[in-house]
């Protein structure tokens, strides 16, 4: 009460000079808050799409350039996309994703209806609403019964989904699966979102170009067993061993078993024993949502670079805090885009799903059926604050 | 309410065949809409290759319906048969992990199942617990050792030979094998029930336990024999699930146990026993089974074809009360007619046994 009333009483001088200092305070946190943003992204300016070994970043074709998003140049070669399209009147392509309600592919689906659109086939998604193999099994018969042209699907169970693919291919349609594959002998391209070479080095690289090619480095991982985070591990390492790189240390390998406790905990362990620690990269979707919260809670963020794969849903808030600055995964419109690009060409007849053949995918340029039937949908997409927020998965 | 008493007696047998000959009437009715209505609604329901896939999607329910009318025609019921399933799908995919010969895996799901109707028999009729109750518990029960024998993993290495008995079709024609199981089964079935002293006691079992038991007729052993019917019948039912999706998981089948029950109810069988025929609960399952096949040929989502599906299923109930009340010249006799004409029985035939 008193306090108040004093305040009132002092009046109108002392209330601006406490905006004035408010103000004053605001410009200095947002300048210091650029700075700290700026900073790094200087060196990005410098190196543009180069790596610390001198090479491009993604190992290829700019990976920032590649990955238009949603909102993306459908415009960019109109007449590319027309290619696969000769039967376009009859081309009805469904999606059939792991489950229908999830984020990830809500968005893949956008990047099949782009594609739909510039070939000018049909396009439908169905799917169960909770990931379900069996159900996926009735899905795919249904389709087969409704003569579809083709069949996109991410697999919840490679062998149960099988003997039905089997069947529908039997009758005449033609079978992609992307995302997650399937028996090989259950579809004709598998469109694959991730090359675990590609995967493992840009994560480096990303780091490298943060940290200007110096520091020490650690890696946060899953499980000390897990397939797939060891496979990039050793991609990464070999990426360290390039010229270019001496000056960047992996100090350490931790392991928070995709357990955000575990993570959390052993990222502040890292801290402990490091503290010159300059970059972590994690390449579990788990352990970098806790690494970044661990930074936080030490106050670290922004001191100690933190990239790895995520998702932008996940890792939004620590993308406008500043704590992760880029992070990479791959473009899920663009894998729903290619799934329906490679579905036109199978149905068009322009390719059969034999190693050697190409097709033109729109917008996203030509492709070679790889080893197996594979299409690599090509280098990881790099999130950063510019773009994260035209992706919701 | 109007709860007369239904005498036992020889006028009965007739009047139960007038009453539910007009439900059975009614169902083929149901039958003719979805089929209709398939074939509004999708250009490729009338199509010959559909037969296959409308019966296969529905196979495993249909077959698991079989022993679930006789159980709830006693007076009982069964909720745990889609966990019971969901185990021996199980079972039949560690046992095959193991490396046994599928005969051998095939034999012991079969087996385990027969167990678990065991389990849920004794504990009904030695423990004298509600049927209800037990098969609620073991629901839960047979789905927790499901998830605790294989975790999140999934068998689905089986050989060629098994998925195209889960898949394939009798060579030659559009039937699917599940098809064939399920006749055979139904003719077994329609004998026991309709042609044998066996039927006759669960229809009095059903009418009313007491008045069976004192008719020397040995209500334990009925009971307990029908569990297992189920539990065994519910494992084979796992069984060509698992060919047909060629994999093991603990989640298998999981709310399966719903459409039986609610396709055996709109077949006309009294949900408290002593009334209903297969051949209700067959023109029933060809309904749901059309339905559901019809609404997803033209992209209507799981979710819409269950509340279809219970929408039907309750319609089916008040209808025929509604029909009751609005025609008053049959009031006289009235509430029997309703309490025989299928489902319609549920909403006040709660008469307790007589004597």
């Amino acid at each position: 009460m008193r306090t108040t009333a004093t305040k009132t009483v002092r009046g109108e001088g002392a209330r601006l000079a406490a905006l004035r200092l408010l103000l004053i305070l605001a410009v200095a946190l947002v300048g210091a808050g650029l700075g700290t943003l700026r900073a790094p992204a200087r060196v990005t300016a410098q190196d543009a799409n180069t790596s610390c070994a001198g090479e491009p970043i993604g190992a290829g074709a700019g990976a920032e350039a590649t990955g238009s998003p949603a909102a993306g140049s459908p415009a960019a070669s109109p007449d590319a996309g027309a290619s696969p399209a000769a039967g376009g009147a009859d081309l009805n392509v469904a999606f059939l994703p792991k489950d229908t309600t999830n984020p990830y592919f809500v968005t893949a689906a956008t990047g099949g209806e782009e594609a739909a659109a510039e070939v000018g086939g049909q396009f439908q998604q169905v799917g169960p609403a909770s990931a379900n193999a069996a159900e996926q099994v009735t899905f795919i018969q249904t389709l087969t019964q409704q003569r579809v042209s083709a069949i996109a699907v991410s697999a919840n169970d490679p062998d149960a989904l099988a003997p039905a693919l089997r069947e529908a291919i039997a009758q005449g349609i033609k079978v992609v699966s992307y995302d997650s594959d399937v028996a090989p002998d259950a579809r004709q391209i598998f469109v694959n979102q991730a090359d675990s070479e590609q995967i493992g080095r840009i994560q480096v690289q990303i780091l490298g170009r943060l940290l200007g090619c110096e520091g020490e480095i650690a890696i946060l991982s899953a499980a000390s067993t897990a397939t797939n985070q060891n496979t990039w591990i050793g991609f990464m390492e070999d990426e360290l061993a390039k010229p270019g790189y001496e000056n960047m240390t992996l100090v350490e390998t931790a392991y928070g078993d995709d357990d955000p406790q575990v993570s959390f905990d052993r990222t502040v362990e890292l801290l402990t024993a490091y503290p010159d620690l300059g970059g972590i990269i994690s390449p579990t979707t788990v352990g970098i949502a806790a690494a970044a919260a661990a930074l936080e809670q030490e106050g670290r963020g922004g001191d100690v670079q933190l990239t790895g794969l995520g998702t932008p849903n996940q890792l939004r808030e620590f993308v406008q805090s500043g704590t992760i600055q880029q992070f990479a995964l791959w473009n899920p419109v663009d894998l729903g885009y290619l799934a329906y690009q490679a579905s036109a060409a199978l149905v068009a007849g322009t390719i059969t799903g034999a190693p050697g053949e190409t097709f033109e995918a729109g917008r996203l340029g030509s492709y070679t059926v790889g080893e197996n039937g594979q299409v690599v949908l090509g280098p990881p997409f790099i999130f950063t604050a510019e773009n994260i927020d035209q992706f919701n998965f | 309410m109007s709860a007369t008493t239904v005498a036992p007696g020889a006028g009965r047998a007739t009047e139960r065949w007038a009453v539910l000959a007009r439900w059975e009437t009614l169902l083929v009715g149901l039958l003719l809409g979805s089929v209709v209505l398939g074939a509004v609604r999708s250009p490729f329901f009338l199509d010959g290759s559909n037969f296959g896939l409308l019966v296969s999607s529905f196979a495993e329910k249909a077959i698991m319906a079989l022993p679930m009318t006789l159980i709830i025609i006693a007076g009982e019921i069964d909720l745990s048969v889609a966990s019971t399933m969901g185990l021996s799908s199980v079972v039949l995919g560690l046992a095959w992990r193991d490396g046994h010969p599928l005969w051998v895996c095939i034999a012991l799901a079969l087996l385990v199942g027969a167990v678990c109707g065991l389990t849920n028999g004794l504990l009904i009729t030695l423990l004298g617990l509600p049927s209800l109750v037990v098969t609620l518990g073991t629901l839960a029960l047979f789905r927790g050792l499901a998830q605790g024998l294989l975790k999140q993993d999934a068998v689905s290495d089986y050989p060629e030979a098994f998925r195209t008995f889960g898949f394939g079709k009798v060579p030659g024609t559009g039937v699917p094998w599940s098809a064939v199981v399920f006749a055979a089964l139904l003719a077994l079935f329609a004998v026991v029930l309709h042609r044998s002293w066996v039927g006759r006691q669960i229809y009095a079992l059903g009418s009313s336990p007491e008045a069976a038991r004192y008719a020397a007729v040995r209500v334990d052993r009925i009971k307990v024999a029908l569990f297992v019917a189920s539990g065994a019948i519910a494992a084979l039912a796992g069984v060509i699930y698992t060919a047909r999706i060629s994999s093991s998981r603990s989640d298998n089948a999981t709310g399966f146990e719903l459409d039986v029950i609610a396709a055996v109810l709109l077949g006309g069988v009294s949900i408290f026993g002593g009334r209903g025929t297969l051949l209700g609960v067959v023109l029933s399952l060809a309904t749901v089974a059309t339905l559901r096949n019809g609404l997803a040929l033209s992209n209507v989502g799981a979710a819409t074809q269950s509340v279809a599906v219970g929408a039907l299923l309750i319609g089916s109930v008040l209808l025929p009360n509604a029909a009751r009340r609005l025609a008053p010249g049959r009031v006289g006799r009235g509430g029997r007619g309703g309490r025989r004409g299928g489902p319609a029985s549920t909403a006040e035939a709660h008469d307790p046994a007589p004597g």
